[in-house]
């Protein structure tokens, strides 16, 4: 069901009819998501359920077959700047010769846009990233010096430094120590409080309920959208994941936990 | 040798040294300039991971080469034109690129193959149009073959000042495009999300790389042209951890190879340059390699050693406290004071841990010149003040970690002892702050929680 566009724009996110597909393979299949404004989204669903295609597909970085994705009605395109990203950190070659305020001030390209040098005002921007994720100390270390937490803030405070509206975070919390997850969390609905709306892949069933507003289901399709108390139930979970037993019991705790 | 003194007499190194004469002078600008051309544009392919494709790249100008004298022959000209062959080399070049990116975006083939057979092709192509152009044109063909291995000798002030200008073409477009480039090497898809249009930007980087091969050919060759693309920045690793220091390192080091390179070879007769400056630059690197200040191996070696001493030294600590608590059961922080000047038999700390008595005796004798302990004449130990407070902080981290460890990781509490030991070197006061929140209650009862295991 296509809405149209005016409709649309209410919306942070409006993803409509959308199939991706690698190599003839359907990886999302006919997604119709409509994210709410101000709030943390938790996106939850097993392994190769196409998360990461999801953010990716949204942000142009993957083809679509079909379907059309829209920032606040218009295509993302036009409202890149709008938009923070957080990437997993796998793909990245930690080894690279660069400081952890230079990859926060890879943020701020976008504003600075072509053959501009960075200036100093940017700097202090990036500096200021720096320290919301707790890492001003660490402003000149190379980055294979950081521990994976700490490469986690870095990335997280280089989507600070976008001043976005909308933030899509690929797995934040995975491998991250508890000192970091507690500043990513505590960060996360600081942005909310702010009125930023907040699009993030989540792996761990039980934190689900303490995290998030609004969850969305996804495996191949959308499952379940909606409140989380609404959505985050038993049965919703068995559609999802089939009848994995243990991932059943972490979620009985955590729905029980929730209430 | 006989060489060198036949040059040395005819005064011709003298000569050479202060460059007197005016095609030398020529040569060593050149050579000196695609040196740091190759060295910069090289950091950005390096880090690229596509430092290959720079040999499959060059490789793939020959046919160009060949192709342009032919087509150069054929409209009545005698096909020598440089400017003619490098655009040959050029075309030549930008297509092996292109089909580089064709056969790796369109099939499921890996980077690597479609490198090899781009390489591979494009390279026997020009071998037989070589082969094929010698025999129709007898004579007018000679000195094509100085495009594969090099030729100073035969560069002319006009192809110095074309290697001088495609040089600064090079160093102005990696400057203006510095920040979009290390964006693309470091992030490519957080690059793609923004919006920098990461193909194009790919493209222009290669072209790039591409004409720097191309005026590289006359000096030092095809199959060598790689090695100026790769060495410099690869040694210029070595030495700092910051893209910007890479890049000018990396440029001086390529220019400092292609001007000593051919100063050598011109120095000594039928030395070729192409050769030399490649030897040059693997021996700056060897440098770089064993004493590069950022991450040399000789470096590294001392930064393993200083690791390995403190460890040992911060089990020994531990050791002498631990002994202590043990063998006083009713103390109290409070009372931690008393644990000064309490002697312990060295060959009972000896006995706690599995070290070789060499690295025992070695961490005895540092701990007591630097007054952490005393040993008196019966060989037995004792903390001083100061090396309390130090093993004091030691079993602190250590604890926190292990306790850390047994809670939040799941990790069976016989399995956690092997592993805090080498973290705890690398623990950092925020994380030792953070586990001191999540075990105050633990810690409140002594200044050191006690071992969450029972103590062997």
């Amino acid at each position: 069901m296509m809405q149209s566009i005016s409709e649309a724009g209410r919306y942070p996110v409006a993803i409509q009819d959308l199939t991706v597909a690698y190599h003839r393979k359907p990886v999302l299949w006919d997604i119709d998501l409509h994210t709410p404004e101000g709030e943390l989204i938790g996106i939850i669903g097993p392994n190769g359920a196409g998360k990461s295609t999801l953010i990716k597909a949204a942000l142009d970085l993957v083809p679509r077959i079909s379907g059309r994705v829209l920032i606040y009605g218009k295509p993302y395109r036009e409202q890149r700047h709008r938009v923070g990203y957080v990437p997993q950190r796998e793909h990245i070659d930690w080894d690279f010769p660069i400081h952890a305020l230079d990859v926060v001030l890879m943020g701020r390209y976008g504003r600075i846009g072509w053959f501009r040098p960075v200036t100093r005002a940017h700097r202090r921007i990036a500096l200021e990233a720096l320290d919301r994720v707790g890492m001003a100390d660490y402003a000149g270390r190379q980055i294979s010096q950081l521990s994976g937490g700490q490469q986690q803030r870095v990335f997280l405070a280089r989507a600070l430094a976008q001043d976005a509206d909308i933030y899509f975070l690929d797995e934040p919390l995975a491998g991250v120590d508890a000192a970091t997850t507690r500043v990513i969390v505590d960060l996360l609905r600081d942005l909310r409080t702010r009125g930023k709306t907040l699009v993030v892949i989540h792996h761990d069933l039980q934190s689900v309920p303490q995290m998030f507003d609004h969850v969305v289901l996804l495996n191949m399709r959308v499952v379940a959208s909606g409140p989380m108390t609404d959505v985050f139930t038993p049965e919703n979970l068995v559609k999802t994941y089939g009848g994995k037993l243990t991932i059943l019991d972490q979620a009985a705790q955590a729905i029980a936990s929730g209430e | 040798m006989s060489a060198f003194m036949e040059m040395a007499q005819d005064g011709e190194w003298l000569r050479v040294l202060l460059l007197r004469d005016y095609n030398t002078r020529v040569v060593m600008a050149g050579t000196l300039l695609l040196g740091l051309a190759s060295g910069v544009i090289g950091t950005f392919l390096l880090l690229r991971k596509r430092a290959l494709l720079g040999d499959a790249v060059s490789h793939a100008t020959l046919p160009g080469i060949a192709i342009a004298f032919m087509i150069m022959v054929a409209f009545g000209g005698l096909g020598k034109q440089l400017e003619g062959l490098l655009l040959g080399g050029l075309v030549a070049g930008l297509a092996g690129m292109g089909c580089v990116l064709l056969i790796r975006r369109y099939t499921r083939l890996k980077e690597d193959a479609a490198l090899g057979i781009v390489l591979s092709v494009f390279f026997g192509l020009g071998i037989a149009l070589l082969g094929i152009i010698q025999r129709m044109e007898s004579g007018h063909a000679a000195g094509l073959e100085s495009f594969i291995y090099g030729k100073t000798a035969a560069m002319l002030a006009r192809d110095a000042q074309w290697i001088a200008g495609c040089a600064l073409v090079i160093l102005l477009a990696g400057a203006a495009l510095y920040k979009e480039f290390s964006l693309l090497c470091f992030d490519e898809e957080y690059a793609g999300s923004q919006g920098w249009p990461v193909v194009w930007l790919d493209v222009v980087m290669l072209g790039l790389v591409v004409v720097t091969t191309v005026i590289g050919l006359q000096a030092v060759g095809l199959i060598l042209m790689i090695a100026l693309l790769i060495i410099p920045p690869a040694a210029a690793r070595f030495w700092t951890n910051r893209l910007r220091s890479m890049l000018l390192i990396s440029g001086g080091m390529g220019a400092f190879s292609g001007f000593a390179g051919a100063l050598i070879s011109a120095s000594f007769p039928r030395l070729p340059a192409g050769a030399i400056i490649v030897t040059v630059a693997g021996a700056v690197f060897l440098f770089s390699m064993a004493f590069g200040s950022a991450r040399g191996v000789l470096y590294r070696a001392v930064d393993h050693v200083r690791v390995k001493r403190n460890t040992v030294r911060e089990h020994l600590l531990r050791a002498v406290y631990e002994h202590h608590e043990r063998h006083q059961p009713e103390w109290t922080p409070r009372e931690a004071s008393a644990l000064v000047d309490v002697p312990v038999s060295l060959d009972e700390i000896m006995g706690a841990r599995s070290w070789t008595p060499r690295s025992f005796r070695r961490v005895v004798r540092s701990l007591q010149r630097a007054h952490r302990i005393r040993l008196d004449d019966r060989n037995a130990l004792r903390l001083t003040t100061d090396g309390l407070r130090e093993a004091q902080r030691i079993v602190r981290n250590h604890r926190l970690w292990e306790m850390y460890l047994i809670r939040h990781a799941d990790i069976a509490p016989g399995h956690v002892d092997r592993n805090a030991d080498r973290i705890e070197h690398v623990l950092g006061p925020e994380l030792v702050h953070e586990l001191e929140e999540l075990l105050k209650a633990d810690t409140e009862r002594r200044n050191v929680p006690p071992s969450p295991h029972a103590l062997s």
